[in-house]
């Protein structure tokens, strides 16, 4: 029973959070709705007792690349978006449509999914046993991002550093 | 087949001549091209000389077998040459006649351009011809067919860029091709009926079967065909119409091609197959009908031509229908004897009228010539004993021929005396025309203007003849023209000396048939042959003293009768319009169908509109697509979800079936 | 207790809403929020499947999409940022070059 309200509570919060997202016309409500959606899903995490995935859903996604977003939302000064005829009509058909398609989606996984219940806390995910499994069946994946990892650092400073000044300085000779 | 005389080198050395002069003649000077030529050409009269010597040493039928072509089942057919009586005549009068005119080709040629191609192609035809002559199956005798038809067309359309000899040597080419057709029909129907194309197999299998009269039956239409493909090539009605147009070609090839040699094929093929039309009643009455029927008919055109060429073609034509009137009543060795003697004569008469057309530089209207007789006697001697020959005064060699063949009309089984007569009025109009010819061309005062410096360029049907004479006025030809004149001037007097009787009997071996009865008894023929003979001298006789009259004594004569026959004469005049008749019959709806169903409706509207439309189509489906690549963001994104939603959708259906 | 078919369900309503932000949206950076909104509903269910089959590699890929997901930001932001400094604009209509 508590079980499902504190499901149903976090759940709520995620849905709306989402729905805040579309929302709103500033980007920066959007981002902050958001780190609310994160955080209620960590919620989600730890009622099914994936207590590492939780900590680090806030930790990483809450912590770190939502504050990314912001950074870059106010780095470039993003306005709020401009109601214009496409908007109006985008939002005319696509709320409706984001409605009916989550329905949808509902409907058809609660009545025809098969039985499967999840307790409260069912399967607990200590770090150490996160760590046993990813250090032995997936070594191989866990170098793997480390080196996708390393190379998006460096695209992203490459992608994203001024154009250098000693170039103009070269064509003046 | 005891010795082999190499019959097979006499069709091979005027094609090896054609070979160098074609391929390396260009670059020849043109005494080079001459002597490549002549040296072939006579190297094949010399071989033919030769085979004629051993002749009387050799078995009958000499056959030559060289090398194996097509064998497929029970169908035999060889490269293999055969050698009779009949194709020793052939062969004989082919190279002879052939050499001669080569040797006259060198004068009447030498100032135009393309001189080696002349040769290479007079040296091609050769071959040909001589293939035809010698063939020992009809298949080899339709190569040579085939192959003279070809040359014939590359030699009137000699001076192809003159319109009307490109257009002339088509026509030749097409009406051939009528013709062929239906020797090709034949030829499948002896195959089918008879397993084999060669001479002796054919003939021996034939041989034992009963003439049919009682209607058309197999032997009946296999004669018919082969007529209709003679009909074709020796221009006969309705397949004559080329002939006239031929003349645009140079003066040597209409005496060789269109006068001695191979218009003269059909009257060879169908004297060949001669088993076949004697068991074939009904067959042999198409050819002597249609053989009369030609030579009245072109001789009555013949009368009102202007050209000078133009009244030897149709003289030509009305001559060979003489010789398939004589096959059609069963005297083909008479048929053989008039091509001979033709030969000569009309040879000569057509390198005549050429060596005139050099003199009078280029015209070849008869009514501006006149009174040449003093200027150019040579030729005019010469033309005198031919015009006497086709005439059929005796001694000359056109009385034997022409008179033996008249008798066999009159008296023949299958003859009648409606052949003989319209043969002798025939007779009658040829002497006409040809004195009336003889009189315009050599007496009365001279209407042309070639007195002065002459325009090569005047005459209708006259070649770019060359201009550098450096003499002007009136002149006699070369002595390399005159002397090919008077050696056929010679044959024209004494070639008819041999007799019918002996000539006749010479051919016997090849004509004589088992025959069993002809189911018509010899008739009894009513008057005498001398009384014929009379009848027949006094007919051109007549036509002489007519010509005379009217083109001599009084020559304002011919245009009043002119206008007193009004539209008759107009029509004749236009050669009864058969022209115009043909292009509207069948030419115009050819054309017309042609152009409208098969190019328009056809080829440009089904064809390229599928191939077109495909790749409109193709266009039209890309041009929508593109669309899809508007380099915006957001449509991309749309893609990109309605193709995720469609594949999980997909993926629940099939996880849930 | 709570049935499986209801965490799907949520993490199928949140997916929806990411898809949805990412067509109706014109800026960019709401879009590729949208993008990061789908992500996390995907790593609900894998969560959720994990419990029920009591299979602890559904919560190792949810790390490893977590990863993933981090690397993809960094990028995506220096590609937004250098598109801005060009084009001046964030509004996705208004970036249209990549039309051939």
């Amino acid at each position: 029973m508590l079980h499902l309200i504190l499901f149903l509570a976090f759940g709520a919060v995620c849905v709306a959070g989402a729905v805040n997202l579309l929302v709103q016309r500033h980007p920066i409500n959007s981002a902050l709705s958001l780190v609310v959606v994160m955080g209620a899903l960590a919620g989600e995490y730890l009622l099914l007792g994936a207590e590492f995935v939780g900590a680090v859903q806030v930790i990483v996604y809450a912590g770190a690349i939502m504050v990314l977003f912001v950074f870059v939302i106010m780095l470039l000064n993003a306005g709020v978006e401009e109601r214009t005829k496409g908007s109006r009509v985008a939002l005319l058909f696509g709320i409706p449509g984001m409605v009916i398609g989550s329905v949808l989606i509902a409907w058809v996984l609660l009545t025809r999914s098969g039985s499967g219940e999840v307790a409260i806390g069912a399967l607990p995910g200590p770090p150490k046993e996160i760590a046993q499994l990813l250090f032995h069946q997936f070594l191989l994946p866990f170098e793997v991002t480390s080196v996708l990892v390393l190379i998006a650092i460096m695209g992203a400073v490459v992608l994203a550093a001024k154009p250098g000044p000693a170039q103009p300085e070269k064509k003046e000779e | 087949m005891t010795t082999s005389l190499h019959l097979w080198l006499i069709p091979l050395l005027p094609l090896i001549g054609a070979a160098i002069n074609g391929l390396l003649g260009k670059k020849f000077s043109r005494q080079n091209v001459v002597r490549v030529a002549l040296i072939f050409c006579g190297a094949a009269f010399a071989m033919a000389l030769y085979v004629a010597y051993r002749f009387p040493s050799l078995a009958m039928p000499h056959l030559e077998t060289v090398a194996p072509w097509i064998r497929i089942g029970s169908l035999q057919v060889d490269f293999a040459f055969y050698l009779d009586q009949l194709s020793l005549v052939m062969l004989l009068v082919v190279t002879g006649v052939g050499f001669l005119i080569h040797i006259y080709s060198v004068g009447y040629m030498w100032e135009e351009g393309g001189f080696y191609r002349f040769f290479s192609y007079l040296n091609l035809f050769m071959f040909f011809m001589l293939t035809l002559v010698l063939a020992s199956n009809y298949l080899m005798m339709f190569i040579g067919w085939e192959g003279v038809g070809l040359a014939s067309y590359l030699l009137i359309g000699f001076w192809f860029t003159k319109d009307s000899a490109a257009a002339a040597g088509k026509k030749a080419f097409i009406v051939n091709r009528i013709g062929d057709f239906g020797f090709l029909i034949a030829l499948f129907l002896l195959i089918k009926h008879f397993g084999s194309l060669n001479f002796v197999e054919v003939f021996q299998s034939i041989s034992p079967l009963k003439p049919e009269t009682a209607g058309i039956g197999l032997l009946t239409t296999i004669g018919i065909l082969l007529m209709l493909g003679a009909c074709g090539k020796s221009a006969q009605i309705p397949l004559y119409v080329w002939l006239p147009d031929a003349m645009e070609g140079p003066t040597p090839v209409s005496a060789l091609i269109h006068a001695a040699t191979m218009v003269t094929a059909g009257v060879y093929m169908v004297s060949r197959s001669h088993v076949i039309f004697e068991r074939a009643p009904w067959a042999l009455m198409v050819v002597a009908i249609i053989g009369t029927l030609t030579a009245f008919f072109a001789a009555t055109i013949g009368i009102c031509q202007t050209d000078i060429k133009k009244v030897l073609a149709y003289s030509t034509v009305s001559q060979l229908g003489y010789m398939f009137m004589a096959c059609g009543v069963g005297a083909f060795s008479m048929g053989i004897f008039h091509l001979m003697t033709h030969a000569f004569f009309k040879g000569l008469l057509f390198l005549a009228a050429g060596s005139v057309i050099h003199a009078v530089g280029g015209e070849q209207d008869m009514r501006k010539m006149g009174g040449l007789r003093t200027k150019i006697p040579w030729t005019f001697w010469t033309m005198t004993a031919a015009t006497f020959a086709i005439a059929g005064f005796p001694p000359l060699a056109g009385f034997y021929s022409k008179d033996a063949i008249l008798w066999q009309a009159y008296s023949s089984p299958y003859g009648s005396w409606v052949y003989w007569f319209v043969g002798v009025f025939t007779a009658f109009l040829t002497s006409f025309y040809m004195f009336r010819q003889w009189f315009l061309t050599f007496f009365g005062e001279y209407r042309g203007e070639g007195g002065e410096h002459h325009d090569p360029h005047a005459g209708a049907v006259s070649a770019p003849h060359g201009d550098e004479h450096g003499h002007g006025g009136i002149h006699e030809s070369p002595k390399v023209m005159l002397v090919p004149l008077v050696v056929l001037a010679v044959f024209s007097v004494i070639g008819g000396w041999v007799g019918s009787a002996r000539f006749g009997g010479f051919l016997s071996p090849v004509f004589h048939s088992a025959l069993p009865a002809v189911q018509m008894a010899a008739r009894e023929p009513g008057l005498s042959e001398g009384v014929l003979t009379v009848i027949s001298v006094l007919a051109a006789l007549f036509g002489f003293g007519l010509a005379w009259l009217l083109y001599k004594q009084r020559p304002q004569l011919p245009r009043q009768i002119a206008e007193t026959l009004g539209g008759f004469y107009v029509a004749v005049l236009n050669k009864y319009y058969v022209d115009e008749i043909y292009a509207t019959l069948f030419v115009k709806p050819l054309v017309d169908g042609s152009t409208h169903i098969l190019w328009q409706g056809i080829d440009r509207d089904v064809i390229d509109a599928a191939v077109d439309g495909g790749a409109d189509g193709a266009r039209e489906v890309s041009d929508t697509v593109r669309h899809m690549q508007s380099g915006n963001l957001r449509s991309y994104a749309g893609w990109i979800a309605a193709g995720a939603a469609v594949v999980i959708v997909y993926m629940i259906w099939m996880g849930t079936r | 207790m709570v049935p499986l078919s209801y965490y799907l369900a949520l993490s199928g309503i949140l997916f929806a809403c990411g898809v949805t932000g990412f067509l109706i949206k014109r800026n960019i950076i709401t879009i590729f929020m949208s993008i990061e909104l789908m992500l996390n509903g995907v790593n609900l269910s894998f969560v959720a499947f994990a419990a029920h089959w009591h299979a602890l590699s559904g919560q190792v890929f949810v790390f490893f999409v977590m990863v993933v997901a981090a690397a993809e930001t960094a990028v995506g932001l220096a590609i937004i940022i250098a598109v801005y400094r060009t084009r001046e604009t964030l509004n996705v209509d208004q970036i249209n070059l990549l039309k051939l």
